[in-house]
Order: C-alpha cells, then structure tokens, then sequence
C-alpha cells in the first residue's frame, strides 16, 4: 500500500487511471501480480472482520441492564438495525433476520468505508466478487425464506403470477420472473461494486490529476491544487456513498425477505 | 507497478468477473463474521433487550400492585375512620341521652324531697298549733276565770265549770275572730 505514495511523490503515477489500479499485487507473495489470495484487498477484508469481531466481543462480553457507552454504541447499531430496517420492512417476523442484517450492515459499511480511510483508500467492494458474495447469501436467503413459508409451488405462484387480467399474464410472467430472480442478484451485486468502484475512481482522477499537472507544468500549480480540493470535497460525498450503499443493500434485502413471505404477490 | 502491467499486458482485468479466490476468502471470512456475530453477539443483545423489557414491565406492574394495595389501605383506613365516627356520635348522643335522664330524675328527686319537707313542715306547724291553741284555750279559761273572780270577789269556778261560760264566751271570740 506504500508502492502508491512511492509513485506518486516520484511523480511516475499514469495519467489517466484504468482499472488495473484496482488490482494492486499481492502482498504474499510480494509483488506478485497474479496472485489473489493475499492481497491488499483481501487484507482489508480479514481487517474488517477482525475489527468488528473484536468490537463487539469486546463490548459485548459483559452485557449490564444498565449499559455501558461501549455497549450502548454496539447495542445501537444492532438496535439501529433491527427496529429501522427489519421490523419496518418485514414487521415483528424480521426480529429473527436482524442478527444477519446487522452482520450484513456492519460488513458493507465498514468495508466500504476503507475507501476513505488514510493508507485503506480503496474499498474491497470495489471488486465485485465481494459485494457478489453478499447478493448471493440474500439471493439464497429470500428464496429460501419463501419456499420455507409457503412451500415450493405456492412461494413461486405468489413471486411469478401477479394478480391481473389472465390474458397479460404471458407479458407479466417472463417480466416477474427476469425481475425477481435473474436480476435481483445482479443488481444488487452491481449497484454496490459500481459505487465503490465510481468513488475510488473519482478520487484517483482526481488526485493523479493534481500530479500529473504539476509534472507537466510547474504554472498549472494552482490547479493541481483545485483538483485536491476536490478530491476533499469527493471524499465527503464518497462518505455519503459508503453509509447510503450499506444502508441500501441492507434495506433491499430485508424488502426481498419481507417480499418472499408476504402472503400475496 | 500499474504501467508494468498497462505496458505487458500480461493480465489485463475485467471489473466486472470477479476473482474466484477472492470469493473464496470473502466467503470464508464473511462466515466467519456471520458465525460469531449471529452466534456470540446480536442473540445476547436480544436477550438483554428482552431483559430490560422485562425489567421495566416487571417494576410497572410491581408499582401497578403496591399501587393497589395502597388504594385497598386507604379505603379501609377511610371505612375504618367513618365507623369510628358513627361510633363516636352513638356514643356522645347516648351520653347526652343519658344525662339528660340523670338531670330529670335527680330534678324530679329534688322536688318530691322538697314536696315532702314543706308537707313536713307543714303538718308540724298545723300540730303544734292545734297544741298551743289548745293549751292557750285552757290557759286563757282559767285567766279569765281568775281574773273575773278577782273583781266579783268570790270563786266563780265552780260555776263557770258548771255552766261552761268561758267555753262558749271563747268559742264565741273564734267564730267572731275567725269572720
């Protein structure tokens, strides 16, 4: 993660950026380039783990009746969770699906938010085999979810065969079923990657930018200097990004659940 | 590092397919996370949800009940307090009653005493009239027998035994004293 600094202080850093900055090499081995599974990405990933393991072992080892701040704050999240997304979408049912979803919302956000933590920079979900993963899992989940609650052929009744005249019915099936279980993963997969990748990419153009104008022409100076004060400026909006797609993701999931036991279409 | 790979082009990426061996780590570390999290953290979180919950709904209805109770106290208290005042009117009019019966049988006492100290008296004194009365009769004879003896000159006793003319000249003085 330092090589990046190197670069850029000696002012070799290429100008425009391309999609090859986001495959940085590997760490172990060192310097490999096609090598994936120990990189700084993956790091990261282990990182976030770790990190809010220990959080909330840490502030959750001796629950009191009468919270401390350290609990307060981990029971906040959990409770943020619960009550604003799973009970709102799904009703009193969604309380058993709010140990996921507070998982699911921790991960993402802290995930995404390495693309503006200092030395972090670029956030794992900028590759989409992560943000894959996690619409896969809620992929899996709602249609589990449905086929457990109301047996295979009624959940795919309800999802497939909306309530309209029988003769749009050839029209609406084909369009129900490319919505809800072709695209849904997809999307979901997409829109998350797709952000943090737009972010990370955002800030590098419009940090290369500032450095690649003052290695062309000491007098572009100022404007090298407008472009990282952008980059400040994108990294608040990048802020927004980060807690919004983790606060979506979250809330589509808990929608596709609450959709999949809902009794009628 | 990035031109190495732009100039080689020895592994050009597409954003898009993802890695298979960063599914792989995602997977198993975001399991991992799954695992303790959903296992160690959010059910106890939950159970101390509930807890408090109950904390709060127990000491509700703990007051709820001392509560109660205390209304039950106090309407007793105020039940008790009404008798006790119903008693105490009984009472102080039976007392009154009472004295009143006391006041009109000693007055009523007084009165027959002092009925029959004045019949005492009375009877007394009508005796002891009719005594004098009749010792002064005899007296006032003899006197008057005496006297006119004294300036007829002789003892007119006798006769005036015989003839009983004191008697009558008395008798005569009640009737005319009597008029």
């Amino acid at each position: 993660m330092f090589g990046q600094a190197n670069v850029l202080a000696a002012g070799q850093a290429a100008f425009p950026p391309t999609v090859e900055d986001f495959y940085l090499p590997s760490i172990l081995p060192w310097g490999a380039h096609d090598s994936y599974w120990f990189t700084k990405i993956t790091a990261m990933v282990w990182i976030a783990v770790g990190v809010l393991i220990i959080f909330f072992l840490a502030s959750y080892r001796n629950p009191q009746l009468v919270p401390t701040k350290k609990q307060w704050f981990a029971e906040s999240i959990y409770g943020f969770v619960r009550n604003n997304i799973a009970v709102d979408m799904i009703g009193h049912a969604g309380v058993r699906f709010a140990p996921y979803f507070t998982t699911l919302f921790c991960f993402v956000l802290l995930t995404n938010a390495f693309a503006i933590i200092p030395f972090f920079q670029i956030s794992p979900n900028s590759h989409i085999a992560f943000p894959a993963i996690l619409a896969i899992i809620s992929y899996v989940l709602f249609n589990y979810i449905g086929i457990k609650q109301h047996g295979f052929v009624k959940y795919f009744k309800n999802s497939l065969i909306p309530p309209a005249p029988w003769y749009i019915l050839p029209l609406l099936i084909p369009i129900e079923l490319f919505s809800t279980f072709i695209v849904r993963p997809f999307s979901l997969a997409v829109r998350l990657f797709a952000n943090m990748f737009a972010g990370h990419m955002l800030l590098l153009v419009f940090t290369l930018g500032g450095f690649a104008m003052l290695s062309a022409n000491t007098w572009l100076a100022p404007v090298s200097v407008l472009s990282w004060v952008m980059t400040i400026a994108l990294t608040f909006l990048e802020f927004l990004v980060i807690v919004l797609q983790a606060y979506v993701f979250t809330v589509l999931t808990a929608s596709y659940v609450q959709g999949a036991l809902a009794e009628e279409h | 590092m990035y031109f190495l790979a732009a100039e080689g082009g020895e592994s050009t990426h597409n954003p898009i397919i993802p890695l298979w061996q960063e599914i792989v780590v995602g997977s198993v570390a975001f399991a991992v996370l799954c695992f303790v999290l959903m296992k160690f953290v959010f059910p106890r979180m939950e159970q101390t949800f509930q807890a408090r919950v109950d904390a709060i709904e127990g000491g509700i209805k703990r007051a709820e009940a001392a509560q109660a109770e205390a209304n039950q106290l106090l309407e007793q208290y105020r039940a008790q307090l009404a008798e006790a005042r119903t008693d105490a009117a009984k009472i102080r009019d039976d007392a009154r009653a009472d004295a009143e019966g006391i006041r009109q049988d000693i007055l009523a006492k007084a009165r027959e005493e002092s009925d029959r100290v004045i019949q005492a008296g009375k009877d007394a004194l009508a005796a002891e009239r009719a005594t004098i009365v009749r010792e002064l009769r005899a007296e006032v004879g003899t006197i008057a027998v005496d006297l006119a003896s004294k300036i007829v000159g002789e003892s007119l006793t006798d006769e005036a035994r015989r003839k009983g003319t004191v008697d009558r000249f008395l008798s005569g003085l009640e009737s005319t004293g009597a008029r």
